[in-house]
């Protein structure tokens, strides 16, 4: 199968906080790649160092084949273009209405759009994530919920080959959760895309993800299908980990 | 002699070190801001919206600021000049104490207070909420769109700011000249021409610059920096509207000394 992701002896410290010590990782074209996680173990901090929020300290992360290490700017916003970052908090620009956030990276990144197009792909993508009505509101009248989806129908706008999801389903209920569940899964469907989700919401890891990848102490301690990583003679801090969300 | 405690010596270091780094990073900021401000996308729609905000946001403190300190001044330099029987010259007093220096350090100072700390409100919370990062994961260039938009909109707003204020103080003054020693509106407006400089007038327009400026960039720097947390957003405020008035205090100074030596040539 095709990589469009391989991330190598990745490390990266802040200070004496040594967050990544040599993650593997690769993600493969049209699949969900679930990592899951404790909190603070360096998820975000993972995913912000692909799209070149945050530096690399050593090892290497290739995008479609480009090296993303010592990247130019424009070369970088060229390979920022074909990933989609849904945001933990939504990351909504809250000056702005909904319909506007939209429109922001998609008149900023494609010239020449007419009024009429850029109508119908902001319109098309509120349909796709279910919330066409919201069009005119600011975020700050969405619920939380309703956030996480135009955030991910923002990132949609440019047509993203990857998708990077950062706990889509922290902090909703458990209805709200399923739905963004099933979103994700939508998302890949009708789009096309290869995504890496972020959580430690195993209901999440379960129906979303085709592959698991569970970091520990700043490596993945484990890689494979759902029953492959947790099963009966799995790491104690990966059984942990199951026996936590389910005893919940 | 005491022995000084172990600790000592390396606390200082690293208070010392942290006052370099943050001179350092204050620097590189500016440095970006002109380089940056020269490429397109000028973003012109941005600029106006800014531009708008700080002259809506201000304007009521300012009027009133401004009228109080024309009739109170007026008021106060009165009883001093009329021991002489010189209250003919009040008109020419006035206008050279608000145009040269009131005018610009008032307007700049409650600038400071409204535009600065909502300035290093606005982008400490879009810093915190990620909001800042989400532009530039999609290619836009945040410190563009917020930093230079908003900078260049305070240092165009200031300096009409300022003059707003000038003509409010001076008709807060005409209003007491007038009523205390009838002079009329246009006896008491070219008294006041006549006693400003071309000097006067540029070096005062040329320092609001200055001041809008130091607002605008402060603002934005202390919010690009902000600290997670929504303390963060208050300390970044807050420290913004701090540091704004300081360095309008030492730019006021040292734009005093340049034009004595100046109008001393
Ligand atoms: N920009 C940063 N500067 C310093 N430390 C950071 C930064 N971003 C993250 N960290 C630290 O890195 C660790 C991992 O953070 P993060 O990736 O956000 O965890 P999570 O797995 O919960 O997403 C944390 O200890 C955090 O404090
Ligand atoms: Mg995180």
């Amino acid at each position: 199968m095709e990589k469009v992701v391989e991330i190598r002896d990745l490390f990266k410290s802040f200070g004496d906080n040594h967050v990544l010590r040599g993650v593997d990782l690769d993600l493969y074209k049209g699949e969900n790649l679930v990592v899951l996680g404790k909190s603070g173990t360096g998820k975000s901090v993972l995913i912000k160092i692909m799209v070149g929020l945050l530096p690399i300290d050593s090892g290497d992360i290739t995008i479609f084949g480009q090296s993303i290490k010592g990247l130019k700017l424009g070369a970088l916003n060229k390979l920022r273009l074909r990933i989609g970052f849904a945001f933990q908090h939504s990351a909504l620009y809250d000056s702005m209405t909904v319909r506007e956030n939209m429109e922001f990276p998609l008149t900023r990144n494609v010239k020449g759009l007419t009024r009429k197009e850029i109508d119908y792909r902001i319109d098309r993508l509120l349909n796709s994530v279910g919330l066409p009505q919201t069009a005119n509101q600011m975020p700050s009248e969405l619920s939380g919920g309703q956030k996480k989806r135009i955030g991910v129908a923002r990132t949609l706008v440019l047509e993203p080959e990857i998708m990077l999801y950062d706990e889509p389903t922290a902090g909703l209920d458990p209805i709200t959760c399923m739905e963004i569940n099933h979103l994700i899964n939508q998302v890949r469907e009708e789009f096309n895309t290869s995504s890496i989700v972020i959580t430690h919401d195993l209901t999440c890891a379960k129906v979303t993800g085709d592959r698991m990848a569970v970091l520990l102490d700043g490596q993945f301690g484990a890689v494979g299908t759902f029953d492959e990583v947790f099963h009966a003679e799995a790491d104690p801090r990966i059984k942990s980990f199951y026996d936590y969300n389910f005893i919940q | 002699m005491g022995q000084m405690p172990a600790t000592k010596g390396p606390v200082i270091s690293k208070k010392i070190d942290r006052f370099f780094i943050g001179l350092a990073s204050a620097f590189l900021f500016v440095k970006r801001f002109f380089q940056e401000v020269w490429k397109p996308p000028y973003e012109f729609k941005e600029i106006a919206r800014q531009c708008y905000e700080i002259g809506y946001r201000s304007l009521p403190l300012i009027s009133l600021t401004g009228f109080i300190v024309g009739v109170v001044f007026t008021n106060q330099s009165r009883p001093s000049l009329s021991e002489f029987g010189a209250t003919s010259w009040l008109p020419a007093l006035i206008s050279i104490a608000i145009i040269r220096a009131m005018g610009p350090l008032v307007t700049a100072l409650i600038a400071a207070g409204k535009v600065g700390s909502s300035i290093g409100a606005e982008i400490g919370s879009m810093k915190v909420t990620e909001q800042i990062d989400a532009m530039e994961v999609s290619a836009i260039n945040p410190f563009k769109y917020l930093v230079v938009t908003r900078t260049l909109a305070a240092t165009f707003m200031i300096p009409v700011l300022v003059m707003y204020t000038d003509f409010v103080a001076l008709m807060g003054a005409f209003l007491n000249v007038n009523a205390n020693e009838m002079v009329s509106l246009s006896t008491f407006f070219v008294q006041v021409f006549e006693a400003v400089s071309f000097l006067d007038i540029f070096s005062s327009i040329l320092k609001s610059l200055v001041f809008g400026f130091t607002i605008g960039i402060v603002g934005c720097y202390k919010g690009y920096n902000s600290s997670k947390g929504t303390e963060g957003v208050g300390k970044a405020a807050n420290a913004a509207v701090v540091m704004a008035m300081f360095l309008i205090f030492i730019e006021e100074l040292l734009a005093l000394q340049i034009v004595n030596a100046i109008r001393a040539l």
